[in-house]
C-alpha cells in the first residue's frame, strides 16, 4: 500500500504491506478493515520475497507515502503511487530513484497544470483574511494530508491563531502530532462559542457551502487543491479562493522526474496518461498508458 | 500587472457586490498612478484598441509550444486565451522578477501597431506569470468579464475620498484616461475636475415606488402627472455640435442610434424615455430590445424599429443649469425650449390632469387597458435632485398579473445563500398526449422573506427526484403564486411564453399541486399582435 488515502487504502485486504505511518493511518481509519496481516517496512529497509527484492522510498506526497522499488536480476522498476517533489513540512521529502521501468502518477499530467510556490498561495489566503475580517475564511481540503501540510504552511508562514476544524479531521491531526509533525493550536469548530468571524476553518471539500458552514459568519469559500489551477474547475465549486496547493507532482515535475530517473520504460497511470505517453515518446522512451480499474480522479 | 492581476483573478471569483467592491477599493487605494488609472479605465469603458490579439497568440503559440500538448490542453479548459496563459512556456526568471507596471503595458498597448504586436506581446508573456498572462490576454482581447459593471468601478473609486457615486459620474466623461485628476481630486490633492462645457453625462434623479402611506399623504394640488411610459430612461446630452446618448446608469449608448443623434444639434442636456415609436404609437419593448445592446446599426433596423425620445425633463438649456429650479419652472423652459427648436423624433411627455384622487384611481386602473405601465407623480416644487431622493417623485406601475405555478426547479445560491436554494423554475400544466403535464414557465429569484427561503429549503431538500449539479428537481407538489408584469410570446421557451418581471407573491402551501393554474390561462393573457 503506497499511502492511506482512501482510494488507494481499501478495507478489507487480506495482506497489507506498508509503511509504518501508512499502517497507523490505516487502523486510524478503517479499524479492523485495515487488512487481516499488517506488515511494516521502513524506508529503505530490504524486503526479500523469492528472487524479487522489495524497498520502501519516500515519496513525499503525505505522511508515510512510499514509492514501492522492486528489484530483480539487475533490473529495478519503481512504483512511484501518488507523489510530489517539493517541500512538506508533514512527511519526508520525496527520494529520486534511477531505474529501468517508471510506473508514474499522472493526475495532473497536463501541461496545464503547473502549481504556484505554496508560500504565495498561503499569502493570498492569508490577505484575503486580513481583508475581510468579518468574514469566516472556510477552506475545503482533504483531510488526510492536505489539512495537515496546510496547517504546518500556515504556521511556517507565522499564523500563530487557532485553526478550526471539521469534526472528521480531528483524529487524523491527533494522530500526525503523535507521529511528530507539531500543528499548534488547533480546535474543534463544535466548540466554538462565536461564528467564527475572522477566523480559519478547515472542513472537507463536500462542507463548503452546505447546511454545515451556515454557523460561520459568510465564508469565504476557499478550496485547497491542484484543480483550482483550472478556472472552469473552480467555477464549477462555486469557490470564492481557489488555492493552488497539491500534493501531486505537476506537469514539469512529472517530465522531470521521467528524464532524471534514465527509465527507458514508462508506464503511466491514475489521470491524464495520454499527454504523459506522448511527451515520453518526444523524450525517446517507450511509454504506455497502465489502466486501472475502478479509477477517478484523485480527490485532492 | 501583478496588483491588477490579482484583483482580476480575486474579482471573477468573488459573487457578492459588497466584497467586490471592498477589493476593489483597497485596490484604488493602494495602487499608484497611473496604473489605476489604466485599470479603472480596463473596468468601465475598455481600453480599446483594434488589434489581431487572437490570431497573434494563436501564430505565438505555434512557435513556442508543442502543436498536440497545446490541442489536448486546450479540449481540457475549454477557453483559448486561458489555455495560453496556463502552457506558454516562459524562461525561467530571477525571483524577485522585475515588475511590469499596468500603465507601461497599456502605454505601450495605445502607442503600438499591429506589425509590433507579436514582439510586444511574446515579451510580455515571457516577463509575467500564469495569472498575469491571464489578465494580459483579458485586457489585449478587449472583454474583462469580471462581473462588474462600470458603475461599481465608479462607485468604488468615489469611496476612496468618502464621495457618492454621482459626484463620479457628473464629471465622469469630461475625464481622460489615466483619471490622474479624478483620483487627485478624491485624495484631496485637488479640485473636482470640470467637464467644461463637454456634453457630458449627469447623474438622473430616479423615482421611489408609492407606498400606502405616500398616497395617503398625498395632495394632488403639488403633483404633475405623467404616464408611466414603457422603454428606457435616458439622456440626450448636446453641446458644441456634440451629441450623446446615455443609458440611466451613464453607459453611452449612443452608437446604436445614430438616428436621435443627427437630429442632437442643440445645446442642452435632457432627461427623457427612449421608445420605438410608429405611426404616433409607442411599440410594445420587445421592439425597443431590437435597437439596444448593438455596436452599430443598419439602416434597415433603423427603418424597421424607429427610434424616438420622449422628454419629460431638462437639466441644462444653452449652458444654463436648471437643476435648483422647480419641476414646474424646468418643465416651463422645455416647454418653451422644444417649441422653439423641434427636434426631430421627438416629443414632450403629456402633463395628465385630473381631479380628485378617485378620477387618479380610474385612470391607473385603466393603464393596463391602454397598455401603458403605469402612472409617474412629479411634486411641483422639486428641484432635480440626484439619486432616489425620498418624497420627491413617485412611480405608481400599474397592478401586477398573478397566476399559480407549480415549483419544478431549484437551483443552488452563490454567496450568502449558497447553502440554499434561491431561484425557482415553475410550471403551468398543459396536455401533452392525452394526460397533463407541467411546463416550464418561468424563473424568480425574488419575493419571499429569509424565514421563506428557509422553510422552501428544507421543502426542497426533502422533495427532490434528481440532481443535476447544482440544481434539483422536485416532485411537482408546491404551488406558487407569482406575480408579473407581463407576458409576451417568445420561441425560446418550450411554453412558448416569457413573463416580464416575475416574482414570488405567496407560497400557496395549502394548495394542492393539481389546482394550480394551465398554460392557457397565462397565453390568454398575452396582448394581441398589433
Ligand atoms: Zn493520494
Amino acid at each position: 500500500m503506497t499511502h492511506g488515502h482512501s482510494d488507494h487504502a481499501r478495507p478489507g485486504h487480506d495482506a497489507v504491506l506498508a509503511t509504518p505511518e501508512t499502517i497507523e493511518i490505516m487502523q486510524s481509519r478503517l479499524g479492523n478493515g485495515a487488512g487481516r496481516t499488517r506488515q511494516a517496512l521502513g524506508y529503505g529497509d530490504a524486503l526479500k520475497i523469492g528472487d524479487v527484492t522489495v524497498t520502501l522510498r519516500p515519496a513525499g506526497h503525505i505522511l508515510g507515502s512510499a514509492q514501492v522499488v522492486i528489484d530483480y536480476r539487475g533490473q529495478r522498476a519503481v512504483v512511484t503511487g501518488d507523489y510530489k517533489r517539493r517541500t512538506d513540512p508533514t512527511c519526508t521529502p520525496f527520494e529520486l530513484v534511477p531505474c529501468d521501468l517508471l510506473v508514474t502518477e499522472a493526475t495532473f499530467g497536463l501541461p496545464v497544470f503547473r502549481h504556484e510556490p505554496d508560500t504565495r498561495e498561503i499569502a493570498r489566503l492569508l490577505a484575503s483574511v486580513t481583508a475581510f475580517p468579518e468574514r469566516t475564511h472556510q477552506i475545503g481540503v482533504y483531510g488526510l494530508g492536505k489539512c495537515q501540510r496546510l496547517i504546518a504552511l500556515l504556521r511556517k508562514a507565522g499564523y500563530d491563531r487557532a485553526i478550526w476544524l471539521h469534526g472528521s479531521m480531528i483524529q487524523l491531526c491527533a494522530l500526525y502530532e503523535r507521529l511528530g509533525v507539531p500543528l499548534g493550536d488547533i480546535r474543534a469548530v463544535a466548540d466554538a462559542t462565536s461564528s467564527l468571524a475572522g477566523e480559519i476553518v478547515l472542513s472537507p471539500p463536500s462542507a463548503l457551502g452546505d447546511r454545515w458552514s451556515r454557523r460561520l459568519a459568510d465564508p469565504v469559500t476557499a478550496l485547497a487543491s491542484g484543480w483550482m489551477r483550472v478556472r472552469g474547475r473552480a467555477r464549477q465549486r462555486g469557490v470564492e479562493l481557489p488555492l493552488i496547493i497539491s500534493d501531486h507532482v505537476d506537469w514539469p515535475e512529472i517530465i522531470q522526474t521521467i528524464d532524471e530517473t534514465g527509465a527507458g520504460e514508462i508506464w503511466v497511470t491514475h489521470g491524464r496518461e495520454e499527454a504523459v505517453v506522448y511527451q515520453a515518446r518526444k523524450m525517446g522512451r517507450r511509454a504506455r498508458a497502465l489502466a486501472l480499474v475502478g479509477r477517478e480522479d484523485e480527490v485532492e | 500587472m501583478r496588483a491588477f492581476a490579482e484583483l482580476l483573478d480575486r474579482l471573477v471569483y468573488t459573487p457578492q457586490r459588497n466584497a467586490k467592491l471592498r477589493l476593489l477599493t483597497d485596490y484604488f487605494r493602494a495602487t499608484a498612478d497611473p496604473d489605476r488609472g489604466y485599470a479603472l479605465a480596463a473596468l468601465t469603458d475598455g481600453l480599446s484598441l483594434r488589434l489581431p490579439v487572437r490570431r497573434t497568440i494563436l501564430e505565438l503559440m505555434e512557435r513556442r509550444f508543442d502543436a498536440e500538448l497545446f490541442r489536448m490542453s486546450r479540449d481540457y479548459v475549454g477557453d483559448t486565451a486561458e489555455t495560453v496563459a496556463l502552457v506558454w512556456p516562459a524562461p525561467p526568471v530571477a525571483e524577485p522578477r522585475s515588475p511590469l507596471p499596468l500603465g507601461e503595458v497599456a502605454e505601450q498597448i495605445r502607442l503600438m501597431d499591429r506589425k509590433q504586436l507579436p514582439e510586444q506581446l511574446e515579451n510580455w508573456l515571457d516577463r509575467l506569470d500564469t495569472t498575469e498572462r491571464w489578465a494580459l490576454l483579458k485586457l489585449l482581447t478587449g472583454a474583462l468579464r469580471v462581473g462588474i459593471s462600470a458603475r461599481l468601478a465608479k462607485t468604488a473609486v468615489a469611496e476612496i475620498g468618502g464621495h457618492s457615486v454621482a459626484e463620479i459620474e457628473e464629471v465622469w466623461h469630461g475625464l481622460d484616461v489615466p483619471y490622474t485628476t479624478l483620483f487627485a481630486w478624491l485624495e484631496g490633492k485637488a479640485s473636482q475636475p470640470d467637464a467644461a462645457g463637454a456634453p457630458v453625462f449627469r447623474p438622473p434623479m430616479l423615482a421611489q415606488p408609492i407606498e400606502e402611506a405616500d398616497w395617503a399623504a398625498l395632495d394632488l394640488a403639488d403633483f404633475a402627472l405623467e404616464w408611466k411610459w414603457d422603454g428606457i430612461r435616458v439622456q440626450l446630452a448636446a453641446a458644441r455640435g456634440e451629441a450623446r446618448l446615455y443609458s440611466r446608469t451613464g453607459d453611452d449608448i449612443g452608437m446604436a442610434f445614430p438616428d436621435i443623434l443627427v437630429h442632437a444639434r442643440f445645446d442642452a442636456v435632457l432627461d427623457g424615455e427612449l421608445l420605438v415609436m410608429r405611426d404616433g404609437e409607442v411599440a410594445p419593448f420587445n421592439d425597443l430590445q431590437q435597437r439596444l445592446n448593438r455596436r452599430q446599426v443598419t439602416k434597415r433596423v433603423m427603418a424597421d424599429y424607429p427610434a424616438h425620445v420622449r422628454f419629460y425633463d431638462a437639466l441644462l438649456i444653452d449652458g444654463e443649469d436648471l437643476r435648483a429650479l422647480p419641476f414646474s419652472e424646468r418643465r416651463r423652459r422645455l416647454e418653451a425650449w422644444h417649441a422653439t427648436i423641434r427636434p426631430a423624433l421627438t416629443d414632450l411627455s403629456e402633463q395628465l390632469r385630473v381631479a380628485t384622487k378617485t378620477d387618479l384611481d380610474a385612470l391607473w386602473s385603466g393603464a393596463r387597458a391602454a397598455e401603458i405601465e403605469g402612472l409617474m407623480l412629479k411634486k411641483l416644487t422639486s428641484p432635480y435632485l440626484a439619486g432616489r431622493p425620498k418624497g420627491h417623485w413617485f412611480k405608481w406601475k400599474r397592478a401586477p398579473l398573478t397566476v399559480d405555478c407549480v415549483l419544478m426547479y431549484a437551483q443552488r445560491g452563490s454567496g450568502r445563500r449558497s447553502s440554499y436554494y434561491p431561484d425557482y423554475t415553475f410550471g403551468l400544466w398543459t396536455e401533452a398526449g392525452g394526460r397533463d403535464e407541467l411546463v416550464p414557465v418561468g424563473k424568480a429569484y425574488s419575493g419571499y422573506s429569509d424565514a421563506e427561503l428557509v422553510e422552501l429549503d428544507r421543502w426542497i431538500r426533502g422533495h427532490t427526484t434528481e440532481r443535476y449539479g447544482p440544481v434539483r428537481a422536485v416532485e411537482p407538489g408546491l404551488v406558487l403564486e407569482v406575480l408579473f408584469d407581463d407576458v409576451q410570446r417568445s420561441r425560446r421557451h418550450k411554453s412558448g411564453v416569457a413573463m416580464r418581471f416575475p416574482r414570488i407573491a405567496r407560497i400557496r402551501w395549502d394548495k394542492p399541486a393539481r389546482e394550480a393554474d394551465r398554460l392557457e390561462q397565462l397565453t390568454a393573457l398575452i396582448k394581441p399582435l398589433a
